[in-house]
């Protein structure tokens, strides 16, 4: 093995590589609230007492489970021009990123509702709280609980999905570092580095993810 | 040109098939590894449970598009001149291994531990034990996921595309740069890619279903 490692094009755009970040969580968290968004409104919807809508929703939600996201942001991308909504690729990327979470997040906010005990509302009811007192404290808080986390790394997967929005050149890590590769040849060094500050983001994340369970949903229940 | 003719449906189909080749490669050797790696993990030497566990954060804190940058070009580094496709079926038997042996840790780690203990009573060795006893009740428990983590493989492999490989999703940019319909071409590889997808994961879902009934 004659190759000699060169990580200068690294060291010179690590200031590059740490924009991308920010815009790799930028992406994560913008992608985030739509998806919360549309899972929130999703289940809703999912619940409804009109058939066709309730079958909408679980159409959407197989479609967009069952195909890849590189189709789906491809999709995205070249529909919004054809109905005259001209975006920049980020804000597509955005838009594609918050319609793949959404699906998810329909799924999963389904089981935690499904999860709710009949029983606990009415004796809610029978305690003398208040319609506002029981959604919160006996429907919304132990729904979450019981779903977060599964939407904490839900989160995750979204958050390292956001590197395949570099296929239509949203403004991301992978598309930095695509563009230092090709500036510099030096692909593995480049990938390589890439690769762990993906690592560190989504560590990051894990823990702090932990850390809010840990503070809002522990036992006992304030 | 600007119709969707029947030779470029031919050419989305023959995407189609590395895209099946590329899955099932990817799941049958990374199912050895992952097997491997699952009966490390729950071996209780600490070196193998602390490598292992390395290994599988490695590849599920990391996006699928970098692992299979990395070994594409990790590969040529060390020597290995490989076909693309090889190196790309390389770099989707790592990712399955990992995924794979961390569910099948799992599934071996839900088997109560007084079968272990009752078999090291009996003096059954740790080979019969795992192959008799223990892998298949396990293997019965991480059906559904394994199958849901098929699908997830199957939807990966769209990344190939973005390395310069020829699967579905690659084959679809050719052909919608042929004849300039991009949203009916990718409708139709969505299509190809949900008539795969979606039976698994129905298949995945109902026998959950029924797991969970017979475990009541």
């Amino acid at each position: 093995m004659d190759y000699k490692f060169d990580f200068n094009p690294v060291i010179n755009g690590f200031p590059d590589l740490l924009m991308g970040c920010a815009g790799t969580l930028g992406l994560a968290f913008a992608g985030l609230l739509l998806s919360s968004v549309i899972g929130a409104v999703g289940v809703a919807l999912r619940g409804s007492h009109i058939a066709p809508v309730r079958w909408t929703v679980i159409a959407f939600v197989e479609l967009i489970r069952n195909t890849p996201f590189l189709v789906q942001i491809y999709f995205v991308f070249f529909a919004l021009p054809l109905v005259g909504i001209r975006l920049d690729p980020t804000p597509t990327a955005i838009i594609a990123l918050g319609v793949n979470g959404g699906a998810y997040a329909i799924e999963i906010l389904r089981g935690g509702v499904q999860a709710i005990d009949k029983g606990q509302i009415e004796a809610g009811h029978a305690l003398g709280l208040s319609k506002l007192q029981v959604f919160r404290l006996i429907v919304f808080k132990p729904a979450l609980r019981a779903v977060f986390p599964s939407l904490a790394s839900q989160f995750i997967l979204l958050t390292l999905t956001t590197s395949i929005a570099s296929a239509i050149s949203a403004y991301e890590l992978t598309s930095v570092a695509q563009r230092i590769e090709s500036d510099s040849f030096r692909s593995f060094e480049v990938y390589g580095t890439v690769t762990f500050l993906y690592l560190a983001i989504s560590t990051a994340l894990l823990m702090g993810m932990s850390a809010i369970a840990q503070r809002m949903f522990s036992y006992p229940v304030k | 040109m600007d119709a969707f003719t029947l030779s470029q449906f031919l050419f989305l189909l023959k995407g189609l098939q590395w895209t099946v080749a590329l899955s099932l490669i990817g799941l049958s050797l990374g199912a050895v590894a992952g097997l491997l790696i699952a009966l490390a993990r729950t071996s209780g030497f600490k070196t193998f449970k602390r490598i292992t566990g390395g290994y599988i954060m490695l590849f599920q804190g990391t996006p699928l598009l970098m692992q299979l940058f990395v070994t594409y070009y990790g590969l040529a580094l060390i020597g290995l001149k490989l076909d693309p496709w090889a190196s790309v079926a390389i770099g989707f038997t790592l990712h399955a291994s990992a995924f794979l042996g961390e569910i099948w840790r799992g599934s071996i780690e839900a088997i109560p531990r007084g079968q272990t203990e009752a078999a090291n009573a009996l003096g059954v060795n740790y080979l019969t034990r795992m192959r008799k006893i223990i892998l298949p009740q396990a293997l019965r428990i991480s059906l559904p996921a394994t199958i849901g983590f098929l699908v997830q493989l199957i939807k990966g492999t769209s990344l190939a595309a973005i390395v310069g490989f020829n699967e579905l999703a690659r084959s679809g940019s050719i052909v919608s740069n042929q004849n300039f319909k991009p949203l009916l071409v990718y409708a139709v590889v969505a299509i190809l890619y949900f008539s795969m997808c979606w039976p698994l994961s129905l298949y995945g879902s109902r026998l959950e279903r029924r797991l969970a009934t017979g475990a009541r």
